[in-house]
């Protein structure tokens, strides 16, 4: 879980970046785009570093959905008969939220690829055209997706500062003022990369980026 | 003040059991939360009705035999207080107030609120001591201790076994419990030995009992009367990573 | 009819003579030994899990033997030994501030009131020392100092600092490591650990103990259960007073059973009352909670001078109040032994000027170390026990004045057994707060968490072996005769309370019975108010077993049925600690006998007649019991007059 966890947090990292690109312009944004396909040229044929990295992530999505459904059933069996006052939630409500959290995550995933990876959901569709596809999701008439965007990348905040914060407990740290530490990375990389996903279709909703 | 409470009542393992709705009048904010239901218990008992069974002893916080589920939080609202330790002055006249038993597969109900335990005693078994036995001991001053690791130590080691973590955990583990008792003898001298031994050996134990797994979600710590903190499980984890990397006992390891 | 008829005297012939600081020693070498081949083949039942119980079963099946653990809570972890806050004594002299294993056995002789065996006290000071280095080495967290070494205080008036602890909850360290060591040795499957059962009676062979009768009180199954010594440890008796600092749970009935079939039971009047308690708040009250005695170290006690002054005490000028002990004992002042404190307490409580609901309280005031040291100062010292307070009464003691006054904290009287720990009956052990034997006619702070461990970790391990020696002995099963009389009589019992169905519930007579012997047999005793309870007590069981309703059946988990049977026992053991304070004409310790004060108000021991243990044999339900009479010797400490003024 921790392990595949941080992998992600890694490549959520690099995405976001990249995203970042759309604010350098249609031509940089498709360049770049169109770069990732190159890496590792020529010591690998091209697309191959993409394929590598897509295998990463699948492998990844699996030990991750993997491990969360083993805790989940061994919760459910921990607790075969359940509280009739729904217990209160005083600790985090983040870490209360992982389970549904990751599956509003998953869904966004797959929506997310169909639409700017494979384009069948996209209004413009064109894999050669990233910039364009994205603008035409944000437009202001397709507001729905970017609510379900922007919802999905809530999520993916809450997510994180739990998920961060419980990846490095379960990787050993073990000390109050380490405590601290650890919730206060995780609530910096949670705000970080929510903020930096969220920046591109509000810049579009707002016309800063067309 | 007058309160109405919906207690859980079970007749045995058996029983599929069910909440019960009781009116209990004139009560008084100075009485203890199970003082309140003595005052119950007397009147169903006078009125030929079954009285609620519940665990306590010590009523004073500190034996870990009480512990119920108050309006859905273990030991009811007031942080850092046991059931026992609980006064009535917290609640309101006219409130409802649930009761329900701790739940978890690893503590299966007796009766009415009273759950076994006895799993918590397992994972002690399974290595949550220091082997020394009776008359093997050097001189106390022979090993100091520094005063950070001996309070530090204290802090894990003022767990009192109630269960209160297990019943708020969304996961139903044990492993508050099982990591104050890891911290606690990680953290001396004594407790190196077997070190390694210990955190597999328990964790064993704890899952064997049907506990769930810990995701770090931080209920236990804030129902925890005695406030253990949730780094003990970042303890835990370490020494386990470590025993696992070691294969412990290992000559020179 | 007569209260009591007194029989042959009774001595401890298995105490040593000769120098005190080698008695245990010799003792140790001339009793048998048990090979270790043969331990395996020899059971040992402990009832009871607390210091002494648990301690002694973990130790018993580290040497071998087969050890079958007993406890009514649901684990043996919970036993009341946890809720001991202060500390334990030992004669480590860390300090450098002349203690010695001498000068603790002299506190604790006449702490005890010259009223204990010098032999049993020398023993305890003597293996003290063994106990810290144990409980260090089963890495209980004492607190220490920076330089990594064990922290000591000085505790209860005593003049050095030996008391080791662990914060306020040193019962509690001590107790999880000998529970630790118990649960070692119940995975190592050397111990078969029996929670949640209780003992309801003792089954004798021959004149041997060889097992005893036990309820399962989950599922209601009553077993007889065999071995080749019984050991009891099932603490005090405090109950009987029905409020007390003792848990809710703790009670008489192993040790009263046993009484009843042929051990005697020595000094039960002796009951330590402890001076700093939470009052009463209303007749709902269920238990009493103890206050740290350190809080006497800096918050004054004090009543209003006029009777029925109910003012806010804020608005009683400083020339209004009466603080009364520091006005009695000006070289004590507030720190004057625990029995003085609450005597002193009830006194002013009797002239009318209690405070607090009632009239049962007097103010343990703050304000002055708070002005004088400062509110944070008092909270690092303090703080933890003034929240506990605060949850407890609602009242914040930063700024009004705490109320306390006395409860039944600790009862010094037991079984009687010898030197070896051993009672009347051979093969009967009796360890900790159970047995009689190291702390007189008072016990001093931070005592009994060393005895219980004593008892437990070095005493019994050694002495039972002297016993068992002549063992294995022959098997018995459930179909001995006297098995199935000692079964029988259980079921009739459990059966009779379940059958009166009458119109009360077990705890109001418990609460009754408490009254009774709290305001006759409690701080201070007299002849006519002795004579009275003694009937109001008979009166009052009579009506238990006419009018008491017990609802359900004996199977399965029955709450109302286990207090039931406690209660019952209680009132026969309320009669005989009225009738063993009757008998004792003199004041001591504990025993405070209104006829025998000093001029200015102490207690007045009366050692030409009275230097004695008085151990009570039974006879049968209704009639009198035999007194016999264990004299004292003092060649080491010579009785003195304590005086506090």
């Amino acid at each position: 879980m921790a392990v595949s966890g941080i992998f992600f947090v890694l490549y959520l990292i690099a995405h976001m970046v990249g995203n970042l690109k759309a604010f350098a312009g249609e031509t940089a944004f498709d360049h770049y785009a169109h770069w990732l396909r190159d890496i590792g040229k020529p010591l690998l044929p091209g697309v191959w570093f993409l394929w590598i990295l897509r295998f990463a992530l699948t492998v990844s999505v699996v030990a991750h959905i993997w491990s969360a459904t083993v805790l989940a059933l061994r919760a459910r069996a921990a607790r075969p008969v359940r509280y009739a006052h729904r217990p209160k939630i005083q600790g985090s409500y983040a870490a209360r939220t992982m389970r549904w959290g990751g599956v509003i995550i998953l869904l966004f995933v797959i929506y997310h690829l169909l639409d700017l990876s494979v384009g069948t959901l996209n209004p413009v569709g064109d894999g050669s055209k990233p910039y364009s596809n994205v603008v035409a999701d944000f437009a202001p008439e397709r507001w729905y997706v970017t609510l379900f965007y922007t919802l999905a990348i809530v999520t993916l905040g809450f997510h994180l500062r739990h998920g961060v914060f419980s990846a490095l407990r379960s990787l050993g740290q073990q000390t109050p003022k380490g405590e601290r530490w650890a919730r206060a990375s995780a609530l910096a990389v949670a705000i970080l990369i929510s903020g930096g996903f969220l920046v591109i279709p509000f810049a579009v909703l707002t016309g800063l980026v067309s | 003040m007058n309160l109405t409470l919906r207690i859980w009542r079970q007749t045995g393992p058996e029983d599929k059991g069910r909440m019960v709705t009781y009116q209990v009048d004139d009560v008084s904010p100075d009485m203890s939360f199970l003082e309140m239901l003595d005052v119950l218990n007397e009147r169903l008992i006078l009125a030929g009705e079954d009285p609620v069974a519940f665990d306590h002893d010590c009523r004073e916080g500190i034996c870990g035999m009480c512990g119920m589920m108050i309006n859905g939080m273990a030991h009811g609202p007031q942080r850092g207080t046991t059931a026992c330790q609980l006064h009535m002055r917290q609640f309101s006249d006219g409130d409802t107030i649930d009761i329900e038993p701790w739940r978890a597969q690893a503590f299966p109900v007796i009766k009415d609120l009273v759950v076994n335990r006895g799993a918590f005693d397992k994972i002690i078994a399974a290595g949550g001591y220091i082997t020394a036995p009776t008359g093997s001991a050097p001189e106390a001053h022979a090993t100091p201790v520094a005063k950070a690791d001996a309070d530090a130590a204290f802090e894990a080691a003022a767990c009192i076994g109630c269960g209160a973590c297990v019943a708020a955990c969304p996961n139903g583990s044990g492993m508050l419990f099982t990591a104050a008792k890891v911290t606690q003898l990680s953290l001396m001298p004594q407790g190196q030995p077997e070190r390694y031994t210990r955190v597999i050996g328990m964790l064993d134990a704890h899952d064997e009992a049907g506990f769930g797994g810990c995701t770090n979600a931080g209920e236990c710590t804030v129902a925890c009367p005695k406030g253990i903190p949730l780094n003990t499980i970042g303890r835990l984890n370490r020494d386990f990573l470590t025993a696992t990397k070691k294969a412990a006992g290992k000559p020179g390891s | 009819m007569e209260l009591f008829t007194e029989g042959d005297p009774i001595a401890d012939t298995k105490a040593p003579d000769g120098p005190i600081e080698t008695r245990w020693e010799r003792h140790r070498f001339e009793s048998k030994l048990v090979n270790p081949a043969n331990r395996r083949k020899m059971s040992v039942i402990v009832v009871g899990t607390g210091l002494a119980g648990g301690s002694a079963a973990a130790t018993l099946a580290e040497q071998g033997y087969q050890v079958k653990s007993y406890c009514y809570q649901d684990s043996p972890r919970r036993a009341h030994s946890i809720a001991a806050q202060g500390g334990i004594n030992a004669a480590k002299n860390y300090r450098n501030d002349g203690d010695s294993v001498h000068r603790l056995f002299y506190d604790t002789v006449k702490g005890g009131d010259f009223r204990s065996r010098e032999s049993n006290v020398h023993r305890l000071a003597e293996v003290s020392v063994n106990i810290i280095d144990q409980c260090v080495a089963q890495g209980v967290p004492f607190a220490r100092e920076y330089g990594g070494l064990l922290d000591t205080r000085s505790f209860g008036g005593a003049q050095v600092q030996r008391t080791f602890y662990a914060r306020g909850q040193t019962g509690q360290q001590l107790l999880l490591g000998a529970y630790q060591a118990l649960e070692r040795q119940i995975g190592l499957g050397n111990v078969e650990m029996n929670a949640r059962h209780e003992m309801l009676e003792l089954i004798v062979v021959d004149g041997r103990a060889r097992g005893i009768v036990v309820r399962d009180m989950v599922t209601g199954e009553i077993t007889t259960e065999f071995a080749d010594a019984v050991v009891l440890a099932s603490g005090g008796y405090g109950n009987v007073f029905y409020l007390s600092t003792n848990a809710k749970g703790c009670n008489v009935t192993a040790t009263w059973r046993a009484h009843r079939k042929g051990a005697y039971f020595a000094n039960p009047c002796y009951t330590q009352i402890h001076p700093t308690c939470i009052p009463v708040s209303g007749d709902h009250q269920s238990k009493l909670t103890l206050m740290s005695e350190s809080l006497r170290n800096d918050g004054r006690v004090w009543v209003p001078k006029a009777k029925g002054d109910d003012r806010n005490p804020k608005d009683i000028p400083e020339d209004e109040r009466d603080y009364y002990l520091e006005r009695i004992y000006p070289s004590f002042g507030n720190l004057v032994p625990r029995d003085i404190a609450s005597r002193a307490a009830k006194a002013v409580c009797d002239q009318g000027r209690g405070v607090g609901p009632g009239g049962l309280g007097v103010y343990l005031d703050f304000a002055d170390a708070i002005g004088r040291l400062g509110r944070k100062a008092v909270e690092a010292k303090y703080g933890n026990l003034f929240e506990m307070y605060e949850r407890i009464t609602g009242e914040d003691p930063y700024e009004v004045p705490m109320r306390i006054y006395p409860a039944v904290h600790y009862t010094m009287g037991g079984l009687w057994v010898d030197y070896d720990l051993q009672s009347t009956i051979p093969g009967l052990f009796v360890i900790g707060e159970a047995n009689f034997s190291d702390h007189g006619a008072n016990r001093l702070g931070a005592s009994a968490l060393m005895q219980g461990l004593a008892d437990g970790y070095f005493v019994l391990p050694n002495t039972i072996a002297n016993y068992l020696a002549a063992g294995p002995f022959e098997k018995v099963d459930g179909s001995h005769p006297a098995a199935v009389e000692a079964r029988q009589d259980v079921e009739d019992r459990l059966q009779r309370l379940l059958s009166i169905n009458g119109d009360r519930t077990v705890d109001s007579f418990h609460r009754e019975l408490g009254q009774i012997m709290w305001d006759h047999c409690g701080m201070e005793r007299t002849e006519a108010g002795l004579r009275k309870a003694i009937d109001e007590i008979r009166a009052l069981r009579e009506q238990f077993w006419q009018r008491v309703r017990v609802l359900g059946d004996g199977e399965g988990l029955n709450q109302s049925l286990e207090k039931a049977g406690r209660v019952a026992d209680f009132f026969e053991l309320a009669e005989l600690m009225c009738i063993d304070a009757l008998h004792r004409e003199e004041s001591c310790g504990g025993h405070f006998r209104a006829e025998h004060q000093t001029s200015d108000g102490e207690a007045q021991r009366d050692d030409e007649r009275f230097s004695y243990v008085a151990a009570w044999e039974f006879t049968a339900t209704d009639q009198p019991s035999v007194l016999h009479k264990e004299d004292l010797q003092f060649e080491y400490v010579h009785p003195t007059q304590r005086s506090y003024k």
